[in-house]
């Protein structure tokens, strides 16, 4: 069954209209999401009643677009913090290890790697709930013992950061350690051979190389970090983000001002990923 | 050369200090929370701030049949969305990986990708839109005159598998993807020069070929379905039975930690049996695995 091999027409067009059955199961939730978002009604429901604007734009006492709700909006703003602070962590600590696990011999070094994987397998709701108890151990410690209120350590924004950094850590490693391993270690020394110290040789020769693997893990730590719902949903504290508002919004009953979130939440994600997949391959 | 003596040395000062970042990162978030969490879940509350150590959640949950039976039925569907997702995921595979070229191929090979940049909320969403009884399937059923009234088609096993399906497809098809490109066309030409037919083909040249990915790809949709909360609690409503809910119910609303510190144990102890016995049967190592 390859393509050099002779097929019978039925049996390529079979094979065909399951492969577009299939591409059209992956594309059916998205496309309904993004219409409904312009549907005149106030359900995200059938029938059409016609092409309206009224949930970005509409601020009247009966619907309150998009760009008026003031709880999404700030839990937006939200999502944007944690994912900027996980990203910058999450990057820092791969590109360490990545020159750790491709430049250096030491004793134990499988084993840490082994122990670098595990958040992959590690679910995301464990992962929370771990760190939920681990943070209140300490948070309990301080209080009993010393009279110290660590409020921070209490579900709220730091948990979540602490939270998604712990695995989106891993996924970062992988993308970078993955380019670092394709970097000639002769330019790095002919760096150095023309007077460049160590440090001068990795910031002017390999991190410039490294720059589209590091770009790359940075957009997918921002999305997954933006988009991630299970790890985030143990620690979150008051303030919540995005995806925990939907969440709460969506279970309450949903409007179409959570399909206009989705529509821009799609396009956002998907021009970012449009971005990292350039950058990646221009590399 | 100076500073390459500690590239290759032992744990020399530089490679600690560089390690350092990735101990304190694996120790704080990864290993000490985990161990906390079998300690919870091994006391028992006696008093405000008293513990003493107990077995008792483990127990209740092996004698309470709503909890096993919980854990029993996430396990099932996980292990059943995991078959079907290899089933549905391979022709696709096969047909991006060997029926199409250049440009076609790059383009349907994105146009799997872009749904998992989508949140996976955004995504269960489009689902309730699709399924539920005022939903769009309802809807075209009725206009085309094959259901007279509407017809519900959220709320169920069926509903939760196709959403989990739809949640982990993408972790199937990559690995897929790549392990059927690197099957060389010319082996299974000359499969088939042999006599071979679809059948064995399959059998002999394709499928162990595959076996890595396949494996890796099962794995991580199986985790990835086992550890869901999104899609069973919104696709499957009040009586989806999910174990992800009972550990949240736990924690969020009973506020029971210890019980659910146990449940998390739990949880992550079938995972990882699973993850091994994957790895096990297809002699594969966990770290070549993962990359």
């Amino acid at each position: 069954m390859i393509a050099s091999l002779p097929l019978t027409r039925r049996f390529r067009w079979i094979y065909a209209a399951y492969v577009l059955v299939f591409f059209i199961y992956l594309a059916a939730p998205l496309i309904v999401v993004g219409v409904f978002a312009f549907n005149d009604s106030s359900f995200p429901a059938l029938p059409w009643k016609g092409f309206t604007l009224d949930w970005f734009v509409a601020n009247t006492p009966e619907r309150t677009g998009l760009f008026h709700d003031r709880a999404i909006l700030r839990s937006v703003g939200t999502s944007a913090l944690v994912a900027s602070c996980v990203t910058v962590l999450a990057v820092s600590l791969a590109t360490l290890n990545a020159f750790l696990f491709e430049r250096h011999r030491f004793p134990g070094k499988n084993l840490l790697f082994i122990l670098m994987l595990l958040p992959l397998v590690i679910p995301g709701v464990i992962l929370g709930i771990s760190i939920l108890i681990f943070a209140s151990r300490i948070a309990n410690y301080f209080d009993f013992n010393h009279d110290i209120f660590l409020d921070m350590l209490r579900p709220g924004l730091l948990l979540v950061v602490l939270g998604q950094f712990a695995f989106l850590s891993t996924i970062a490693t992988l993308v970078i350690s993955a380019r670092l391993r394709t970097f000639d270690i002769q330019l790095e020394e002919a760096a150095r051979n023309l007077g460049a110290s160590h440090l001068t040789a990795v910031l002017t020769v390999t991190l410039p190389f490294l720059a589209p693997a590091i770009i790359g893990a940075a957009l997918i730590c921002f999305l997954m970090s933006f988009e991630n719902f299970n790890t985030t949903l143990m620690l979150v504290g008051s303030d919540a983000p995005l995806t925990i508002t939907l969440f709460s919004r969506l279970r309450e009953g949903a409007t179409p001002v959570l399909n206009a979130v989705s529509l821009l939440l799609m396009l956002g994600s998907m021009v970012l990923a449009l971005v990292a997949v350039r950058v990646q391959k221009r590399a | 050369m100076r500073g390459n003596k500690a590239s290759h040395g032992g744990l020399g000062l530089g490679v600690f200090l560089l390690m350092l970042p990735l101990l304190l990162w694996l120790l704080l978030l990864i290993v000490l929370p985990h161990v906390d969490m079998v300690l919870v879940s091994l006391r028992e509350r006696i008093g405000f701030a008293e513990h003493r150590f107990s077995w008792m959640h483990y127990e209740l949950f092996f004698t309470e049949s709503l909890y096993w039976r919980t854990f029993v039925r996430t396990a099932f569907i996980s292990i059943f969305t995991t078959f079907l997702t290899l089933v549905i995921a391979f022709p696709v595979a096969w047909y991006i990986a060997k029926l199409v070229r250049g440009r076609r191929r790059s383009l349907l090979f994105l146009a799997c990708l872009v749904p998992f940049w989508v949140s996976e909320l955004v995504r269960t969403y489009g689902w309730m839109i699709l399924l539920r009884e005022s939903g769009v399937i309802s809807g075209l059923l009725q206009w085309s005159g094959l259901a007279a009234g509407p017809v519900e088609m959220l709320y169920n096993d069926v509903a939760i598998m196709v959403g989990l399906v739809y949640a982990s497809i993408l972790f199937m098809l990559v690995p897929l993807v790549t392990t059927l490109d690197s099957l060389d066309d010319s082996l299974v030409e000359a499969a088939y020069d042999l006599g071979g037919n679809h059948l064995s083909v399959a059998r002999n040249i394709v499928i162990p070929h595959a076996m890595p990915g396949i494996v890796s790809g099962s794995i991580v949709v199986f985790m990835l379905s086992v550890g869901n909360y999104l899609t069973p609690v919104l696709l499957g409503g009040k009586d989806s039975m999910w174990f992800t809910e009972q550990i949240f119910t736990q924690f969020i609303t009973r506020f029971n930690w210890e019980q659910g510190a146990a449940f998390g144990v739990l949880l992550l102890v079938l995972s990882s049996l699973i993850v091994w016995l994957g790895l096990r049967l297809s002699r594969q190592s966990f770290a070549e695995t993962m990359r």
